[in-house]
């Protein structure tokens, strides 16, 4: 199976303190990956690797290797605005900007594409009927972003990453702050996406990582406790901690 | 522990004292006003927005030169020094967020901030009037710059810190470049602070006298030369005050009504983009 990104020993610092210790994981290509684990655990900032984003903080670095495509893009000559625009990420709190609906989505696109007006509009119609949002918002394109609910917040940040095209897109808790209705629909929505795009999510939400991936990784203090099948990790688990977790005696 | 009744009555005693404290700050402004507005009115004619200021011992006249030139200094002072402000601002919040000089900055531009505007004033007729050998608005307008900027300093970052860092890394991860994260982004959602930061600006060096008085002095007729003395609402009110003259007392209270409106105007405008949640 072909692997889309490949961490190996993967060591992450804030400052003088080591929050990865050595990480070694596949992201299969074109499946769904989840990363659970207690708080602190660093499943999160394995995400914020993956596209450089710790880079916008002084004093946190990453050693070892992440190779995307045949590269290892820890390298210090990486373009980091390429990268994350093929690498894209969905964050735990919606964040649509601060301008229309359209905007929003066709922001980001104007900056990569020299797209004429009509081209624009498709591209922007093409995001949000992936994200599952167009039937809701097609007739108020032109309303403010921060206008939409919660969860069509969500999904609209979701049109706006899958707009520009990316391989892999990073989901970091994307549930956590939305109701049983719009997590559903997000969850649906992983499913499919997953056709076109590698997916890693992180979620505290063990039903939820059950339902969404094919792999599944439990993470303790930092360490990469088990990685598998995401039904062998919930039926049958070899690590004891793993077992403790899933069934709730910690965490 | 004293008992209810008691408590409340201490209670009762303490709210009476802030009440009274709230209305002695409070009492002064509206005594000002009330002033202004029975001294000024009497004086308020449409000559005033369309004549010349008189000579001494003439009836008449009014107050456009003066008007004319605080506005256009004004602009000019707020042209040079909200742009350099901005910038400054966006330094210390996004891209000298972490760096060690920051903070000196910001300290430096605090006791800008702080410093008597006659001393500003001071400053630049020694660095700008001394050399032209003349009192000049480029002068007066330098001057009001040099107040303007570290008040648009510190609303830009203060500002700029208030926009959430989610929203710098929303952007960010689209592979959008710093530059347009700060325009694009981060801009757009403090406008409503940034305007706000500029207004105010505006209104504090509007009526700003001190800083004009050794720049740009005063000038009795129309004049657009940039480069000449131009007259100015504050400084001809300083005149026309100290003077016996019934006309240019009366002209001094209705200039005075003037720029009081004006700032009085601006900071209600400044505060109603503040309220504005996202700035439309």
């Amino acid at each position: 199976m072909l692997e889309k990104i490949s961490v190996k020993n993967l060591k992450f610092f804030y400052g003088a303190n080591m929050a990865l210790k050595g990480i070694n994981i596949p992201l299969y290509a074109n499946k769904v990956t989840a990363f659970i684990g207690p708080s602190g655990c660093g499943k999160s900032t394995l995400l914020r690797v993956l596209n450089r984003m710790y880079d916008l903080y002084p004093g946190q670095h990453a050693e070892g290797e992440v190779v995307f495509d045949g590269r290892n893009i820890l390298n210090s000559g990486e373009d980091l605005n390429l990268l994350r625009a093929r690498i894209g990420m969905v964050f735990q709190k919606p964040t649509p900007f601060p301008m229309t609906i359209y905007d929003n989505i066709a922001f980001g696109l104007k900056l990569y594409e020299n797209l004429s007006k009509s081209e624009l509009d498709g591209r922007v119609e093409d995001a949000l009927k992936r994200a599952a949002l167009w039937n809701e918002v097609k007739d108020k394109l032109g309303a403010n972003g921060l206008s939409l609910s919660g969860g069509q917040q969500q999904r609209l940040c979701i049109a706006r990453t899958v707009a520009i095209k990316p391989e892999v897109i990073l989901f970091d808790e994307p549930c956590s702050a939305l109701d049983p209705i719009s997590t559903a629909k997000i969850e649906e929505l992983i499913d499919e996406l997953k056709a076109e795009y590698t997916i890693a999510i992180v979620t505290h939400n063990m039903q939820q990582a059950a339902r969404v991936s094919e792999y599944t990784a439990f993470m303790y203090l930092g360490d990469l406790v088990e990685f598998d099948e995401t039904s062998k990790i919930f039926t049958t688990p070899t690590d004891p901690r793993t077992q403790d977790y899933i069934t709730g005696r910690f965490g | 522990m004293a008992s209810y009744a008691a408590r409340r009555r201490y209670s009762t005693f303490i709210m009476g004292l802030c009440l009274t404290a709230t209305g002695i700050g409070v009492v002064w402004l509206f005594l000002i006003l009330f002033s202004l507005l029975v001294n000024g009115i009497p004086g308020l004619t449409f000559a005033v927005f369309t004549e010349m200021t008189p000579p001494p011992g003439e009836h008449g006249g009014g107050l456009l030169n003066a008007i004319f030139g605080s506005l256009l200094m004004t602009i000019i002072g707020v042209g040079i020094g909200a742009p350099i402000g901005i910038l400054a601002g966006t330094y210390l919040a996004e891209y000298g967020r972490h760096s060690k000089i920051t903070p000196v900055i910001r300290f430096i531009n605090d006791i800008l901030l702080s410093a008597p505007s006659i001393i500003i004033g001071l400053f630049v007729y020694g660095a700008v009037v001394v050399p032209m050998r003349s009192f000049s608005a480029v002068a007066g307008s330098i001057a009001l710059a040099v107040i303007v900027i570290p008040v648009v300093v510190r609303t830009t970052e203060d500002m700029l810190l208030l926009v959430p860092n989610t929203l710098r890394e929303a952007a960010s991860a689209l592979g959008l470049p710093r530059s347009f994260v700060i325009r694009r982004v981060a801009y757009r959602a403090a406008r409503a602070g940034l305007i706000t930061g500029v207004l105010l600006a505006v209104a504090r060096v509007g009526g700003e006298t001190a800083p004009l008085l050794f720049t740009v002095l005063s000038n009795q007729f129309w004049s657009v030369n940039l480069v000449k003395p131009m007259a100015n609402l504050p400084v001809t009110i300083n005149n026309f005050i100290n003077n016996p003259d019934a006309n240019w007392k009366q002209l001094a209270w209705t200039g005075a009504l003037l720029i009081t409106a004006a700032v009085l105007s601006l900071n209600i405008t400044a505060r109603f983009f503040g309220a504005s949640k996202d700035g439309r």
